[in-house]
């Protein structure tokens, strides 16, 4: 075997083992619930199998479940820009850190030690009724009775907020860990103020940071479904929540798997958008 | 006969070999065929091999904790047989996991009534019963066993356990006895109660109180669309569906709901805490019964075993008594002890007149459509 191919094939050799992994993990359980979707469910509950258009004639006609993605994706932005809010000034605070940093970064890895869904469960002992806040309210004498704060939109998105912060903070931590300090002093030596210099060279450089951290959040909010259940009222569920109901509740797998696939395609549009404009890089650079 | 080990007949082996008594051939040929013999049988070994171990499926919570205590660990004490439990939050979505599974992952399961057992049985998934092996079967209410033999033609595929009630529980402090027994089911349309109101997100449950709330029959919905509109006013005034028994006790424990319904055992344990609940069972509440059932490709003779034992007055009782719902045992038969009929949905005869379970056929017959209806409805359409 000449020199040429045998360094054409060592790629494919040191790539396969994850390929193989993303085959098997990913490719292939798509596959099923792409076939699945075609099914239909039987008034039993047993699947019909067969090739059906109907799950995708009713999830892309009914209002229903376009009204629910449209809800999901509000949902899913607000809660992005609130963490690009929140996030921002946090990273910023953590990259020009001198000596902490290490353990500022632990700090913002402590969260993911705890279950995400203790971590939104812990709303319900810090907002209820009878909750901390409420109890401290009541005692300092700023109300009289208890305020009803849990089970709305609200509460979801904090809980989302509370989930994908982190995420938001390290991807623009990257990117501003990144930036040579020396630009934004030779900016100052220029006559901008601080401000200037951060609004037109610190802000501009570290955008992909915030975009990667933004496409993240968006991305892992509008497929959540344990956030609207826990904190949810009757009316805040997301479109993940009717992937639940159709799969578990009405044993519905092929009208799932077709909702399921529907959610997948908004998503994937989103990230390819994404990697059009800005490239993957910068998010793999936060994910690493 | 003594009996030898394997390491025993190899070296004997080797010993004739050794001592030229066997030729190198006949040796090496011995060998081969061991080494075939156990590769033809291994795949088949664990057909043959003792139970080590059952797998349970259940509620949760304070249910599965009683479960735990009283019977799994005296079970597996008695017969080293381990009982791994899991739990689930409803028969729909446990029902979800076992089609997944492989036939014989889940063993035995603790559903909710008999359209449960009948939904679970048309989809194939109903074991055999040997009755032989479960004599504490007789001490067990005999319409209870009844039902079920209907659904499944003569044989069972589970053994009832215990029996409730989805009645209504509410907060004393907020709403009198007297309110409670003047508006019954209607009191979770009071719109002054707006935000203070909760139900569960289970769509029987749900449309057998639109019934309630619109004098209707539970079995027999004539005007359909009056329910639905009941469940939407309910859905309007509601602050939260629950989903789970710890959910609901937790809503009326903390005070952010004043009313809901509730199951009868979970009331009970929130009075026993001393949270002061009332709970009703408004005329045609939503009585049940609960059945351990053993899926198909399950070890039959352990699942016999552990039900047999759990149905063993001493257990059933004490299971009973701490998961606060009445055992399926006969009072006539059996001596219940002193908490038992004190029990919400206690029944002293025997006869269960007084509770008025879900027809099988005719919530199964609606359960496609109203499911998914309601999974609208709850968001508001």
């Amino acid at each position: 075997m000449s020199v040429e191919a045998r360094e054409k094939r060592q790629p494919w050799i040191l790539l396969s083992p994850a390929l193989t992994a993303i085959t098997l993990l990913l490719f292939i359980p798509l596959l099923f619930i792409l076939v699945y979707s075609f099914w239909l469910r039987t008034a039993t509950g047993a699947d019909e199998v067969g090739f059906y258009l109907d799950n995708w004639r009713e999830a892309l006609t009914d209002a229903f479940y376009r009204d629910i993605l449209l809800h999901t994706l509000k949902v899913a932005a607000i809660t992005t820009v609130v963490c690009a809010v929140l996030g921002y000034p946090a990273a910023y605070f953590i990259a020009r850190s001198k000596g902490n940093k290490p353990v500022l970064l632990l700090l913002l890895m402590l969260p993911f030690w705890i279950s995400y869904i203790i971590r939104t469960m812990s709303w319900i002992n810090i907002l209820g009724v009878s909750g901390a806040l409420n109890t401290f309210l009541l005692w300092v004498g700023i109300i009289n009775e208890p305020m009803q704060m849990l089970y709305n939109e609200a509460t979801v998105i904090l809980g989302l907020v509370h989930f994908l912060l982190p995420f938001m903070v390290l991807n623009v931590f990257v990117s501003l860990d990144g930036i040579d300090e020396t630009l934004e002093d030779a900016a100052n030596s220029l006559g901008a103020t601080r401000w200037q210099s951060f609004l037109q060279v610190t802000l501009p450089l570290s955008l992909p940071g915030l975009a990667a951290g933004g496409l993240l959040c968006f991305v892992l909010g509008a497929g959540t479904y344990i956030t609207p259940l826990v904190l949810g009222g009757t009316s805040d569920a997301m479109f993940a929540n009717l992937v639940f109901e159709a799969i578990i509740t009405q044993l519905n797998w092929p009208l799932g798997s077709a909702l399921s696939l529907m959610l997948l395609a908004v998503l994937g549009a989103l990230v390819m958008i994404y990697n059009r404009y800005l490239g993957m890089a910068q998010l793999m650079k936060g994910l690493g | 006969m003594k009996k030898i080990d394997n390491t025993t007949r190899y070296e004997r082996l080797r010993e004739r070999y050794m001592n030229g008594d066997l030729s190198r051939r006949s040796f090496l040929g011995l060998l081969g065929a061991a080494g075939a013999a156990y590769g033809v049988v291994t795949p088949y070994r664990a057909f043959a091999q003792d139970v080590k171990e059952v797998r349970f499926d259940g509620w949760g919570g304070v249910v599965s904790e009683a479960l735990r205590e009283n019977a799994f660990d005296p079970f597996t004490a008695e017969t080293g047989i381990k009982v791994v439990d899991g739990t689930f939050g409803g028969g729909d979505e446990y029902l979800s996991r076992v089609k997944a599974s492989q036939p014989g992952e889940y063993n035995i399961a603790h559903l909710s009534g008999v359209f449960d057992y009948a939904r679970y049985h048309n989809l194939g998934l109903s074991s055999e019963l040997n009755e032989a092996n479960i004599p504490n079967l007789e001490y067990v209410i005999p319409k209870l066993i009844d039902v079920f033999r209907k659904v499944s033609g003569g044989t069972l595929s589970c053994v009832p356990y215990d029996y409730g009630t989805t009645g209504i529980a509410y907060n004393r402090k907020h709403i009198s006895d007297d309110e409670m027994q003047e508006k019954g089911a209607k009191i979770l349309l009071d719109e002054s109660r707006k935000g203070k109101i909760a139900g569960w997100s289970d769509w029987r449950t749900r449309m057998w109180y639109a019934a309630l709330q619109t004098g209707q029959s539970p079995n027999d919905i004539q005007d359909v669309e009056a329910a639905w509109d009941a469940v939407r006013q309910h859905r309007d005034l509601s602050l939260k569906y629950w989903g789970s028994g710890a959910e609901l006790m937790s809503l009326l424990a903390e005070e952010e709901v004043y009313v809901t319904e509730g199951w009868s055992g979970r009331i009970f344990a929130l009075q026993e805490q001393g949270h002061d609940i009332g709970y009703m069972d408004p005329p045609n509440g939503f009585g049940w019964q609960e059945c351990m059932y053993v899926m198909k490709g399950s070890p039959m003779e352990a699942c016999e075993e552990l039900l047999n034992f759990m149905l063993a007055p001493e257990t059933s009782i004490a299971v009973a008594e701490g998961q606060n719902y009445p055992p399926a045992l006969d009072p006539q038969k059996v001596d219940l002890g002193t908490k038992i009929p004190t029990l919400p949905a206690f029944d002293p005869n025997g006869t269960l007149e007084n509770l008025t379970f879900a027809d099988p056929a005719y919530w199964n017959g609606h359960e496609a459509e109203w499911s998914k209806t309601f999974g609208r409805v709850q968001k508001g359409y």
